[in-house]
């Protein structure tokens, strides 16, 4: 099987079975992430970049792990470093990086859109890694491999979504991934960070944590993001976190054996409490550990794809 | 110099007159209509099986001269609204300079006379720098030929300045136009708030920021007891709001946009740029009320919010890109595709709505065939199917969201003041 597009803009263009595909591929990955020989040659010749316009430490660093794991060359330009401050287009800095020689480009960056833009532009295969409040695609791969290899399967799975939905692409990423797998989704945050019509997508929408998460097999807690406070789309972060942070009294609505999930980084006593995160069933450092085969399997098989149809 | 235009059906509200007639034309104006006229000594064209309007008038433009002349000039943007059918347009005063100024609408003025190929009517604007904080010189810029004011594109936000603006306009005697949209309400949004919208991870505009706005410019006028016109109208509430008023007896006019009846936020799928402008395109739901308000003339005018911007300005992130599409070149073919064929509105009437209503509003003598009047003109092929092609645009910009779209029915010829631009869809 190969991959229909070049780039991996996001879940919303993707099928089921592709996604099957990718989270298959990862599981073989995953071996050597948690080998004492992290070094394959399936990217061997290859030349990964990371193009970052926006601040990141663990969505970058598991990308360059993955590539260099798997024996690429791989470098990385961060948008205050490059001539992106000089005012450069993300055109011509795109057509610049694919002229080096480039086979994959991995770009995070404030503008939704951004990845799709520079993908119409660009030989080299497009990786996002987060575009604005649209979507993560690499996270809620990594979320739905968490969940698949904890819980056996995604279909009939359910999932619910705390948190600022609004600003979230790792949410909407989640919901297009989760839900075309077949599992439900369920989704609480204040009405003000609720993005407009977003039952129309499948999943369903509460107005509290409650109703959420009853019977749920998965909770996620988004991170929120601090300066929203700034902007009144909620009052003050103790309100938000007695209404809609997880704490054990909240968790025991959900199944027992739920997994608490986070992409991280956590703000602790806001989105959940130090126990919840520490409880024994959450995953939120195996999440980190899955990324890194999540971003391996990806950029293997986006390179053979390119292989396979450059000999053909 | 004579013209004679033979056997087209000619239609002109003011007169009255719907059918086949020779028109002739002696000395740029307009001099008899009748059947079988001589053609002796006359540059004759014949339009048969066409439609004989008077010249499209548009309320609502941009030609970016003075200050973005990179985008549009006079001359390019006039050419483009030539090749449109428009012989006369109303151009905003959103350039640089603002045209909040007696100098800026005397050059705007002077450089149509000069590089211009059709009329040419500057708007003012409502306060300096279209900053929203003090009205600008209006009775000066009127006596130096504005035929309107507007702050377009930077929506006044204080009531008290637009309450003064009205009472001081009304002196004058000159239109106000009210770009309408609650900024606050707006936020950062960049393009429709809704299912589209959340699904690309765009921030929304929600219709309310139109329709507030629009409500308190009605209120404003019920209260100062002057005129108002709304511009751009693109939602299903605003429709009502302002059809409601109307009935009230409020003294508001409104237009629409081609865009805001053939077009909805689905344009804006794949962050295509050249769907985004203010305000944003809506659901299918506002299109079938703008067209219902067409329909049932609560709207008055259809204009083409013109908006020329260079490519450099859309081939970038859509958050980032320019507000605004170029309109001249697609917007007859637009209406009588979307308007008239399906028998929502009558040749006749979208006339009125793109020639003898906009000329109304801004106190011109144009949009008739009636004798004596300037031989503004525009002959209209309502069968003509086609390709739109930005490429063979005359606008410096291309940047329309119609590019590649089958249209039926086009712009056949143009004339100005008797003299012929446009002939078979070419400019001359």
């Amino acid at each position: 099987m190969n991959l229909k597009s070049k780039d991996m803009l996001g879940l919303k263009d993707v099928s089921a079975e592709e996604i099957e595909y990718i989270l298959d591929t990862a599981k073989a990955m995953k071996y050597v992430v948690l080998s004492n020989n992290k070094k394959t040659p399936h990217l061997q010749g290859k030349s990964i970049i990371t193009l970052f316009y926006e601040n990141s430490t663990r969505t970058r660093l598991s990308f360059e792990l993955a590539s260099k794991y798997m024996s690429a060359s791989a470098a990385n330009i961060s948008a205050s470093a490059s001539s992106v401050s000089k005012g450069e287009t993300l055109i011509d800095t795109g057509r610049t990086i694919d002229r080096m020689g480039t086979d994959v480009i991995i770009i995070r960056h404030p503008q939704s859109g951004a990845p799709h833009l520079l993908a119409r532009n660009v030989k080299a295969s497009v990786i996002n890694a987060g575009d604005g409040m649209n979507e993560h695609p690499t996270q809620a791969l990594l979320d739905m491999f968490t969940m698949r290899e904890k819980k056996g399967t995604l279909k009939g799975l359910k999932v619910a979504i705390l948190g600022d939905i609004y600003h979230s692409r790792v949410a909407r990423s989640n919901i297009w991934g989760l839900t075309k797998m077949g599992a439900e989704v369920s989704l609480a945050g204040p009405a003000t960070l609720m993005p407009p019509d977003i039952e129309l997508t499948g999943a369903k929408v509460f107005n509290t944590i409650h109703e959420a998460l009853i019977d749920a097999d998965v909770v996620m807690a988004l991170r929120l993001q601090l300066e929203r406070q700034k902007k009144a789309l909620f009052p003050t972060v103790r309100e938000y976190s007695r209404f809609f942070g997880l704490d054990d009294n909240r968790l025991q609505l959900a199944n027992k054996d739920a997994l608490i999930m986070h992409p991280g980084p956590i703000n602790r006593g806001v989105e959940l409490t130090s126990t919840v995160a520490g409880d024994e069933n959450s995953v939120i450092e195996e999440q980190v550990t899955n990324g890194v085969a999540i971003r391996m399997a990806l950029l293997y098989l986006l390179t053979r794809r390119n292989s396979n149809e450059a000999a053909n | 110099m004579k013209l004679l235009i033979k056997n087209g059906h000619i239609v002109d509200v003011k007169t009255g007159r719907d059918g086949i007639s020779d028109l002739l034309a002696v000395d740029g104006k307009i001099a008899e209509i009748a059947k079988g006229l001589d053609e002796e000594g006359c540059e004759v064209i014949d339009a048969k099986g066409k439609h004989v309007l008077p010249g499209l008038v548009d309320a609502h433009c941009h030609l970016r001269d003075p200050g973005f002349e990179y985008k549009e000039d006079i001359e390019s943007g006039t050419r483009s609204a030539a090749m449109g059918g428009f012989t006369s347009v109303a151009c905003m005063p959103n350039t640089n300079p603002v045209a909040d100024s007696e100098a800026v609408i005397k050059y705007i003025i002077n450089k149509a006379k000069q590089e211009g190929c059709v009329n040419v009517y500057p708007i003012g604007a409502i306060s300096k720098g279209q900053k929203g904080e003090e009205l600008a010189e209006i009775g000066e810029l009127k006596f130096a030929g504005a035929v309107a004011i507007s702050d377009d594109g930077k929506p006044v936000r204080s009531p008290s300045l637009m309450k003064k603006a009205l009472q001081y306009a009304s002196m004058f005697d000159i239109t106000v136009i009210s770009h309408c949209e609650d900024l606050d309400l707006a936020e950062e949004g960049v393009m429709n708030e809704g299912y589209m919208s959340t699904i690309l991870g765009l921030k929304g505009i929600p219709a309310a920021a139109e329709e507030t706005m629009v409500a308190r410019e009605l209120i404003l006028s019920e209260y100062t007891d002057v005129p108002i016109h709304i511009a751009h109208v693109s939602t299903a509430l605003s429709v009502e709001l302002i059809r409601n008023a109307k009935k009230r007896g409020v003294k508001v006019t409104c237009e629409t946009c081609p865009h805001y009846f053939s077009l909805t936020e689905n344009a804006c799928e794949g962050y295509n740029t050249n769907a985004k402008v203010n305000p944003p395109l809506r659901t299918a739901d506002d299109v079938k009320a703008i067209i219902a308000g067409l329909a049932d003339d609560t709207i008055d005018i259809i204009a083409t919010d013109h908006a020329p911007h260079h490519r450099d300005e859309k081939l970038v992130e859509f958050s980032l890109a320019a507000n605004g599409l170029v309109g001249f070149e697609t917007a007859l073919p637009l209406a009588l595709m979307h308007l008239v064929k399906p028998g929502i509105i009558s040749i006749s009437k979208l006339v009125e709505k793109m020639s003898l209503n906009p000329a109304k509003l801004l106190s011109i003598s144009k949009g008739t065939l009636e004798v004596g009047s300037a031989a503004d003109i525009t002959i209209a092929d309502l069968n003509d199917e086609y390709t739109v092609d930005v490429s063979k645009f005359q606008s410096k910009s291309k940047n329309s969201p119609f590019d590649g779209m089958k249209l039926c029915g086009s712009v056949w010829g143009t004339i100005v003041n008797g003299r012929v631009i446009v002939s078979d869809g070419i400019m001359l």
